[in-house]
């Protein structure tokens, strides 16, 4: 038990120090996580620590963000992405391999050897470059798009290249691998298909595959049906808990069927989260996942920082150097040939060109399955799979610094070519509506009828089927968890609205936004006068009061029915809302809200200032608001001649 | 150095080829206040004592707005009808715009030939433009030719946004300095991008 806690309190406190430093440093989290990972490696060796083992658990983070990847990525958009997926991931994965084969013929001498090597490095690290483009916000961009669409690719390439490397092993060899095939520990994690476990083995091909087709079915057809009543039955225990148990089961179990039907568990819950992209549940299941997924990802980089063989290196690291170098000089020339065909411009390309250059974690699975495999020499006669995980480690140890390569060197010279118009940007970041009752349901449809993107949160299940069934969509999730609020996208929004019922949350979302997300505009129903205050006091400045506006109309509807022209029941209430505002204002500024109202001077005497305009009005002194309204349309024998107007401050303030 | 403020004044604001172009640069020029009347009143509830204020801080008011009807934007109208008050800016009292100064920019559909008595306008410009004219006369304002691109629906197809456009910032820039000659042309005339009368030094 004390060896489990020493081993999560090492890892914990080198990513909590590690990370902050060397995102103040610009390098980003990777790197830090890579860098307290060499950091802790003579500990953990001193500790006898198995890293590798550790690194395949991890590897689990790799599975959650796939799932992550697909929850944001709904069917429609993966369609329209298939030109990019198939062509240019494909192009990409066939050229590299291709070449670095080439390259590698020079270097080993059995052609299998270098198949191997050419498919391991034609793979790029999921796991770095989405965590980069998206701690960056450079997902969205087509550099990024791009980028996404080829580690796509090659992450649904490694099933085809797990099932293809044991036919490289060498004849004589053919029949030990066949056995090692059966009993191979490693690589159940991320894409492994051989695991120990299997619904599939042993069975003729066209079982096997009508299997595989079966789960890959349950996995649809489960994810869009079930989910649903899923949900709504752990609902009812209204423990926030149940939703991350619910989430993490989806997700460890279809990583878990797909690993016993032989397909990439990456690939499986990649697919669950496209089918759930257009669930009302996906906030709520990203903001569930997201900090496993972010705490197993820091994990996996500290592992592979922990496992580079130092040794190794430096005895051989010129040599370990230059491939590296060579590897990221071929990928980045193949990158940057195919930026020119599928026609990336400016900025993006360099980001592709150089996003994508380094090898990935899938390398590190791919070799040491060939090892087992016999299709690459045992490490212990030939340190050839040795080097080519110190080259794999590297690359990606270097791609941090590929990334702000880009940052600093070619990011600022394009940056000048992509100033817009300022008068015709009107498409601006989505705007959040956090309640989709009587209030927030009429602010979202003005909004999106509008054009606006609006993203609406309601934590009622029971609402949320009544607007399904009129075909409004609205995501289930509280929006007063600053979680939740990340996953439905505050980072990038423009605009909170926020129209739910409790007035405490109300207030204490209004604070957290405003603490937070300085950048985000906030529109704020206030339930009544006090709560106005409060709001203000917690920094809202556009707060609308729930039944002024109706009371409003209600009042001149009574004028009007009393016998006041139309026109002139109008202009009284339009002089009645402009004075209530701005007493509003003025009392706002000195509520305390440790002071009840009573007890507080500046509040009571200002009161007292606005009841007596009040009376002002009553006994028709014209000082007051309600003569304003009529001053323009007096015929001008009315007004007092030979001096300024009376009524109007701005003479004598002149 | 004059006090410059620019009413503009378009509720099609989107739909603009002329105006929005013309708008967004005059939002740019330094020293001078620019005021979109239609955003700033999108519910024409105007707030006198802010108005009248602000015409009290500048020496030359420009309104800038599309014709309509032979007339200006209807929420202009509104604006004199409330801010241009009676002891205020005319009649007893009403002094607070003696020496001040309003200069139109217009832009109008017709081409400049419709604007004489045998075009389909059958009246110069001037005429349709004689009560914003008399208006200035009766608050003591002085009246400048008005800054007018005619034919503005053809305008871009026939470049002549980017000179409209140009010559108004230099109008703009030229009265802020000083340097732009009120009296220069007739009572009976307008300017355009091509005549402004501009000093080229204080």
């Amino acid at each position: 038990m004390a060896e489990i806690l020493l081993l999560a309190f090492l890892f914990l406190i080198a990513g909590v120090v590690a990370v902050p430093i060397a995102s103040r440093l610009g390098l980003g989290s990777v790197l830090g996580y890579l860098l307290a990972g060499i950091a802790l490696s003579p500990l953990l060796t001193k500790l006898g620590v198995d890293v590798e083992s550790i690194q395949h658990f991890a590897e689990f983070g790799v599975v959650m963000m796939l799932f992550l990847v697909g929850l944001e990525l709904e069917p429609k958009m993966l369609w329209e992405m298939r030109a990019r997926l198939l062509g240019l991931g494909g192009l990409q994965v066939t050229i590299t391999a291709a070449l670095i084969t080439g390259g590698a013929t020079l270097f080993v001498d059995e052609w299998s050897y270098a198949l191997t090597i050419g498919l391991v490095f034609a793979l790029s690290s999921t796991a770095i470059v989405l965590q980069t483009l998206n701690e960056k916000g450079l997902m969205k961009s087509d550099g990024g798009q791009a980028g996404f669409s080829v580690l796509l690719f090659q992450d649904i390439a490694v099933i085809p290249m797990l099932a293809f490397i044991p036919l490289l092993a060498l004849p004589e060899l053919a029949d030990i691998a066949q056995f090692f095939n059966s009993v191979d520990p490693s690589s159940e994690a991320a894409g492994g298909s051989d695991g120990g476990m299997s619904l599939v083995e042993g069975l003729p091909g066209w079982q096997r595959a009508l299997v595989t087709i079966g789960a890959i079915a349950f996995v649809v057809v489960g994810g869009s049906v079930l989910t649903r009543p899923l949900f709504r039955f752990i609902a009812i225990a209204r423990l926030r808990e149940l939703f991350t148990a619910v989430a993490l089961m989806g997700v460890v179990g279809i990583a878990l069927l797909m690993t016993l039907v032989g397909l990439s568990p990456a690939l499986g819950t990649f697919l669950a989260g496209v089918v759930l992209a257009n669930s009302e549940y996906r906030h709520e299941l990203e903001s569930d996942i997201h900090p496993f997924k972010g705490l197993l990802l820091g994990l996996f980089f500290i592992t592979v920082g922990a496992a580079i063989n130092f040794d190794l290196l430096f005895s051989n690291l010129g040599l370990v150097v230059a491939l590296t170098f060579g590897v990221i000089a071929i990928k980045a020339a193949v990158l940057y040939g195919l930026s020119h065909v599928f026609a990336i411009r400016g900025a993006d390309r360099w980001l592709f060109t150089l996003g994508l250059a380094q090898a990935g974690e899938f390398g590190f699975v791919l070799i040491n399955f060939a090892v087992t495999q016999k299709v690459l020499p045992d490490p212990a006669a030939n340190p050839l799979s040795s080097l080519l995980l110190l080259v794999v480690a590297f690359s990606m140890l270097l791609t941090p610094a590929l990334f702000i390569a880009f940052d600093k060197l070619i990011a600022p010279r394009f940056a000048n070519a992509q100033t817009r118009d300022a008068d015709d940007i009107d498409e601006k970041g989505s705007v959040i509506i956090a309640g989709h009752g009587r209030f927030g349901g009429i602010v979202n449809r003005i909004i999106s009828s509008a054009g606006f993107k609006t993203v609406v949160l309601d934590y009622q299940s029971d609402q949320l089927d009544v607007l399904r069934a009129f075909g409004i969509k609205v995501f289930f999730g509280d929006a007063t968890r600053p979680d939740m609020l990340h996953a439905a996208g505050i980072e990038e929004a423009s605009m909170l609205v926020i129209a739910i019922d409790d007035k405490e949350q109300a207030t204490e979302l209004v604070r957290h936004v405003r603490g937070n997300h300085p950048h985000v505009y906030v529109v704020v129903r206030a339930v009544d006068r006090r709560h106005v205050y409060e709001l203000w006091a917690a920094g809202a400045r556009d707060i609308i009061r729930e039944n002024f506006d109706g009371a409003v109309r209600a009042g001149r509807s009574a004028l009007e029915a009393l016998g006041m022209h139309a026109y002139d029941a109008e202009r009284q209430t339009r002089g009645f809302v402009v004075h209530d505002q701005k007493q509003m204002r003025d009392l706002a500024d000195v509520y305390d809200p440790d002071i009840p109202v009573h007890e507080n001077p500046a509040y009571v005497e200002r009161t007292k200032a606005f009841i007596d305009s009040y009376a002002d009005v009553m006994r028709g002194n014209s000082a007051a608001f309600g003569a304003r309204i009529d001053r323009a349309w007096q015929p001008p024998t009315l007004a007092v001649p030979e001096s300024p107007s009376p009524r109007c401050s701005a003479t004598s303030a002149a | 150095m004059a006090r410059v403020l620019v009413y503009y004044a378009h509720p099609g604001h989107k739909h603009s080829h002329v105006n929005r172009v013309m708008a967004r640069a005059a939002r740019a020029i330094k020293r001078i206040t620019f005021v979109d009347l239609y955003a700033e009143y999108p519910r024409f509830g105007i707030d006198c004592d802010r108005e009248q204020l602000l015409l009290l801080e500048h020496d030359v008011i420009v309104f800038q707005f599309p014709m309509f009807w032979y007339s200006t934007p209807s929420l202009i109208k509104e604006w004199e009808d409330i801010v241009l008050e009676h002891g205020f800016a005319y009649g007893a009292g009403g002094d607070k715009l003696e020496g001040k100064r309003m200069l139109l920019a217009i832009t109008a559909a017709g081409p400049s030939e419709a604007y004489t008595t045998d075009g389909y306008q059958h009246f110069p410009m001037r005429t349709f433009l004689t009560p914003l004219e008399q208006t200035a006369r009766l608050c003591r304002m002085s009246f400048a030719s008005p800054y007018v691109l005619y034919g503005s629906l053809q305008a871009p197809d026939a470049g002549l946004v980017e000179p409209h456009v140009e010559g108004y910032v230099q109008l703009l820039e030229a009265i802020r300095d000083d340097r732009y000659d009120f009296e220069a042309s007739g009572t009976d005339v307008t300017v355009g991008f091509d005549s402004l009368p501009i000093r080229e030094e204080v």
